[in-house]
């Protein structure tokens, strides 16, 4: 498991060296993800990579059982925004009202856009 | 024991310790509150963590600096949990390979909704300037959209208070609202909640699927990008 973590806490170092070393605007642990993603093809291309924190399901189940637990990791920000809702209080219904029409329209338009278009290249795909 | 009950909590309430406690107890009640009722979208345990925590704080006029040097250990992993995002996607890479061009048609529409509705809709409210451009970027993850909305000289704060509230409710309304619709494709409902609800919607989707989970990691992180380039555009073309 500490290796598994290790591994992680690595790619997530590597990424965020990267980022600030290429002054690219993309955040450090995106690039972490993409290196482990590449090290886990890797590994299937290449069995002798197939140890350690990359053997046996290992650095799966670690990321697995962070990901389970995600909710938790947006508490200690979020209590932040507790204590700051007196921002809210000058428009504070307007606010309310336009984020949750606005998060509404988001999730139909993105998922319509979405299944329409998975229709139209899945068709394309059948009738060549 | 100390002589003076007051010593202890003065001690107490300065050290990591309890505030990383009351955090992982408050999460570990209200999630398995979740699990009770069968992840109901109310039950998240997110928004009941938050206002149980808030309110402790309030009562024991604790400063959120000190809570904070506890719960940081916790706030640290979200690093670590994005790299994590790799294995889900790497063990579901045929089912993500395949929907490469809907998942980029979906991200666009999407991403230019979430903006422009947001302003649109301020604008009609007669919203000041600098509120519209501190809502702008609220549909991705926290970091970044401070980051943009210090870029705009607007209030990153409240750009803090909006990304969270748009997260919240964006994982209460995404199921019900997903089932209204009677769409039952996991991907496109994923990387909806992924796009409109940030970290908060694609922790709600591993909740509820984990097809859903990933196509939500994916559309958060290219989220991420997209509206870096697109709010300070679309805010000069909207608010001219």
């Amino acid at each position: 498991m500490i290796a598994s973590l290790s591994l992680i806490l690595l790619c997530q170092l590597v990424g965020e060296v990267a980022v600030r070393a290429l002054a690219v605007p993309v955040p450090g642990p995106v690039v972490g993800l993409v290196l482990l993603l590449l090290l886990l093809l890797a590994r299937d291309r290449f069995p002798v990579l197939a140890r350690g924190p990359l053997g046996n399901d290992s650095v799966e189940s670690v990321s697995r059982g962070m990901l389970a637990n995600l909710s938790l990791l947006f508490i200690p920000a979020g209590v932040g925004v507790v204590q700051k809702l007196d921002l809210l209080a000058e428009h504070g219904t307007a606010i309310l009202v336009i984020l949750a029409v606005s998060v509404i329209v988001t999730l139909l338009a993105t998922v319509a856009t979405f299944v329409a278009a998975s229709s139209l290249f899945s068709r394309d795909e059948e009738a060549p | 024991m100390s002589d003076n009950p007051f010593s202890l909590w003065v001690y107490l309430s300065q050290s990591p310790l309890l505030w990383l406690t009351v955090t992982l107890l408050t999460y570990a009640a209200t999630d398995a509150v979740s699990l009770k009722t069968r992840r109901h979208p109310l039950a998240n345990p997110v928004l009941h963590s938050l206002w149980i925590i808030g309110a402790f704080l309030l009562l024991t006029k604790t400063s959120y600096t000190t809570y904070f040097a506890g719960a940081q250990f916790v706030h640290f992993l979200l690093g670590p949990a994005t790299v994590a995002l790799a294995v889900p996607l790497y063990e579901n890479r045929k089912r993500v390979a395949a929907a490469v061009l809907p998942m980029l048609v979906a991200l666009t529409v999407g991403s230019l909704t979430a903006i422009v509705s947001v302003v649109l809709l301020a604008r009609a409210f007669g919203l000041p300037r600098d509120v519209i451009l501190s809502l702008a970027p609220k549909s991705v993850t926290a970091g970044v959209a401070m980051g943009i909305s210090e870029s705009l000289h607007a209030d990153p704060s409240l750009t803090a208070v909006s990304v969270i509230l748009t997260g919240i409710m964006g994982a209460i309304i995404v199921t019900p609202l997903m089932n209204f619709t009677g769409i039952t494709d996991y991907r496109g409902r994923g990387f909806a909640a992924g796009i409109a609800a940030h970290g908060i919607g694609t922790a709600r989707a591993f909740q509820v699927d984990e097809v859903a989970g990933v196509f939500a990691g994916i559309a958060m992180s290219l989220n991420a990008l997209v509206t870096s380039l697109l709010v300070p555009l679309a805010v000069t073309y909207l608010l001219r």
